[in-house]
């Protein structure tokens, strides 16, 4: 599946298309399926997201997860301060 | 230390004011996001891995406590308790708010602060030595010449969208402690016949490509250098390469056209440049360089230290170096405890270390690139108070140039552009040789990571470095050994194939282990790996 | 109609601008334009001629123009000098510093914006093309 995130404009934090919002938990991101573009440009026109790209993802106890590192990181928050992340148990290792 | 006068100040706020209206304007949508990515890039604000990253420019390494507490005061502020300072001698933040920066901004720029040029494709903070003003073998002060040159260069309007970035280090003594060769520019200051100027080397980096860079200018005259390397970036902007921005650096410009067609070029933009007029009168450098006269040193105070307290003892005989005033000692403050982030530094142990400055130092400190903090200028009676002071704040780690003394970028924990995580990397094996016996008898080690081939973490400069590579979504790392940032410079080689985590961190002990069994008295481990070469390494590594 | 912003008192040519081959073919052509990638030098033999040199900005990242435009000014031209393409408000400081005083930009420009930029800094820390005094002769007269 594809998930789209992207960061708010102001506060710089993580965020995740949830189909009708952002939100800053990844787990309520929703598959966009092939409206990636669609979202990005509409989103990005009206400021509500900055930098917005569209990632491959698997489905998971906790909603869509993304397939690479480094979104996962993304996701997680540093794996190095785990105070510092709001979704400190994703998983990293991949495979 | 350098003070701002009312043009310096009336600069940097305007720079503040300007930066306020980048930043209204983007909220309100007048520019798009392309559009801002260059203005906020020169003004250090990247937008990293999970939020804005904003860089502080520290000029040449050195700044007063009041500044150094102003980055403690940001960190609490503004980010999350701590900051991390960066292998060019700047501190990031890694959590900052784009509607907070030009607030952040008018704070530094109460104190004589800024983030000018710490990012985008002009040229960069001016890097130094950490103990000039302090170091014995020094044949002057750098940070005159590199405050020159930080004048000329900011905002300079011919140089601003340059291929690719550009970064300049001045050094004084010949033994190298700031990487020099591995710059865009380098400088050495040397004395001839009394007079004193510019060695200047031009084409090194660090990089996809490593170079060292070649003497391009044996000896360029003071009131000639602004000259000199004004036409060393005009033949780079004009013919540097732009169709590929791995190959934009001046070292490959300078590889492609080799070093004497390149200096033939500068020669002759050079003799046209002198005429315009653009090098100040000798006496702005002596008025610049008033500001860097030795501090008012108490004489005649003793040189002896009670060395009763064991592990006083291992922290002096390991982090504290020869001053060249009597009575006097530079103190390294390393930021590397075990199983610690290389670097960072909480806001607490910000504030400490600013009053320590205050309190022992002449209100001085400096970042080193090897992401320590150096007070360069103590009175050897207070060391011990000194380092009580440290210990209860958890910054007495006895390990400077030891194998846990590890230098590495943010990796994929903080950067987006990175490839693998860097710090865990660090961590394991600062954990795997804790002990500081054992540290000590390995002796100096630079073991330098990078979790991408862009190497900020200056893998290809360590005895041993270690780069971390994406192997199909897999975190991989490859190791290099025999590379060094110092004045006998050289790039690290490969050693075979990559390990993963667990793997790289045993195959850094093996490489040590078989450094010791073959090396002869004195010799550390990058010279038994020059003496003995690579085969022996790859034998006792890959088995 | 293209938007030109020009600081010059005199009146902007009609002449189109002709490449740097024709011009170094024979053309006796007044207004000329130089790409990015080519040598601003190889105009220094028709400068007396010339009243308009226009300088290409394929994209804002493309720096080269900027010294083009200082050996032109550094060698005494002094027509108009017009930065044309991908040219942004935020730039346009630097490239008044160099030497351009015109702009044909690809993008709208705010005027306000513009006058805000152009005289934002009290100071420069080194001589350019422009009057700006640098502050080291400022320091020592």
């Amino acid at each position: 599946m594809k998930i789209v995130t992207g960061n708010d404009l102001k506060t710089g934090d993580v965020i995740w298309w949830t189909g009708k919002g952002w939100s800053r938990h990844y787990g309520e991101a929703v598959d966009v399926v092939d409206a990636a573009d669609t979202v990005i440009a509409s989103e990005s026109a009206a400021q509500r997201v900055n930098a917005a790209y569209a990632v491959d993802a698997e489905a998971s106890p906790n909603g869509p997860l993304p397939l690479h590192i480094k979104d996962r990181v993304r996701a997680a928050g540093p794996t190095v301060r785990a105070d510092l992340g709001i979704n400190p148990a994703v998983p990293i290792v991949k495979g | 230390m350098y003070q701002y006068d009312q043009y310096d100040q009336a600069i940097v706020d305007a720079r503040v004011e300007e930066f306020r209206d980048q930043v209204k304007r983007r909220l309100a949508g007048e520019i798009t996001e392309d559009q801002f990515k260059p203005l906020r890039l020169m003004n250090g604000l990247y937008l990293q891995l999970h939020a804005y990253m904003l860089r502080v420019a520290i000029p040449y390494g050195t700044l007063s406590g009041k500044q150094m507490r102003m980055l403690g005061h940001i960190a609490r502020k503004y980010d999350r308790d701590y900051g991390h300072f960066t292998t060019r001698q700047n501190l990031q933040y890694n959590w900052i708010k784009l509607e907070d920066t030009p607030d952040i901004l008018a704070d530094l720029a109460s104190v004589e602060m800024h983030a000018i040029q710490t990012s985008g494709n002009c040229i960069r903070n001016i890097s130094s030595d950490q103990y000039a003003g302090a170091a014995a073998d020094e044949v002057a002060d750098p940070r005159p010449w590199a405050e020159l040159l930080r004048q000329w260069s900011t905002f300079h309007p011919e140089f601003s969208y340059l291929p690719r970035k550009f970064k300049i280090a001045v050094i004084a003594s010949e033994e190298d402690r700031a990487a020099m060769r591995l710059h865009d520019i380098g400088i050495e200051l040397v004395r001839r016949d009394g007079v004193l100027g510019a060695r200047v080397f031009v084409g090194g980096g660090m990089g996809r490509t490593p170079m060292i860079a070649p003497e391009i200018a044996e000896f360029v005259k003071a009131d000639d250098l602004l000259s000199y390397v004004e036409a060393c970036l005009r033949v780079y902007n004009r013919y540097g390469r732009r169709d590929n921005a791995y190959k934009a650096r001046i070292k490959i410009l300078i590889h492609e056209l080799g070093a004497d067609e390149y200096r033939r070029q500068v020669a002759d933009e050079f003799a046209h440049v002198k005429t315009l007029g653009i090098d100040p009168p000798l006496a702005e450098l002596e008025r610049i360089t008033a500001y860097f006269a030795p501090p008012a040193y108490e004489q005649g105070i003793s040189d002896d230290i009670d060395r009763s307290d064991p592990d006083f003892a291992l922290w002096l005989d390991q982090n504290v170096k020869a001053h060249k005033q009597p009575g006097y000692a530079i103190v390294n403050i390393s930021l590397k405890p075990i199983g610690g982030i290389p670097g960072d530094a909480t806001s607490d142990q910000i504030d400490l270390m600013a009053e320590l400055a205050e309190k022992y130092g002449f209100d001085e400190l400096r970042v080193t690139h090897a992401q320590n903090i150096v007070l360069p200028h103590v009175a050897k009676r207070d060391l011990y108070a000194i380092w009580q002071a440290l210990d209860a704040a958890g910054l007495a780690n006895a390990n400077l140039d030891l194998v846990s003394d590890i230098i590495a970028c943010p990796g994929l924990d903080y950067c987006s552009l990175a490839n693998a995580r860097s710090i865990p990397v660090a961590q394991k094996i600062a954990e795997r040789f804790a002990d500081l016996d054992r540290q000590r008898d390995i002796g100096e080690l630079k073991l330098k990571i990078s979790g991408c081939i862009n190497a900020c973490g200056h893998h290809h400069a360590g005895h041993i470095g270690i780069l971390g590579v994406d192997k199909k979504g897999i975190e991989n790392y490859q190791l290099t050994l025999g590379g060094s940032g110092a004045e006998d410079t050289s790039i690290g080689k490969i050693i075979g194939p990559g390990f993963d985590e667990d793997g790289i961190v045993d195959a850094v002990e093996r490489a040590i282990e078989k450094y010791r069994e073959v090396r002869t008295p004195g010799e550390r481990f990058l010279d038994t790996y020059r003496r003995v070469g690579a085969d022996v390494f790859k034998g006792a590594i890959y088995g | 109609m293209v938007d030109i912003i020009r600081f010059r008192d005199d009146a902007a040519t009609d002449q189109q601008p002709v490449g740097l081959a024709e011009l170094t073919g024979g053309s006796n052509a007044t207004a000329v334009r130089l790409e990015s990638n080519e040598d601003a030098r190889a105009l220094l033999p028709y400068l007396a001629q010339l009243t308009l040199i226009e300088v290409a900005f394929p994209t804002f990242r493309d720096g080269r123009g900027y010294s083009a435009a200082r050996i032109l000014r550094e060698a005494g031209y002094l027509g108009e000098l017009r930065a044309e393409g991908d040219v942004l408000v935020d730039q346009m400081l630097s490239m008044r510093r160099c030497g351009f005083d015109s702009f044909v930009a690809q993008a709208p420009v705010d005027r306000a914006t513009l006058d805000a930029t152009l005289n934002r800094y009290p100071n420069v820390y080194q001589p350019a093309a422009d009057a700006a005094v640098p502050v080291w002769k400022l320091r020592h007269g």
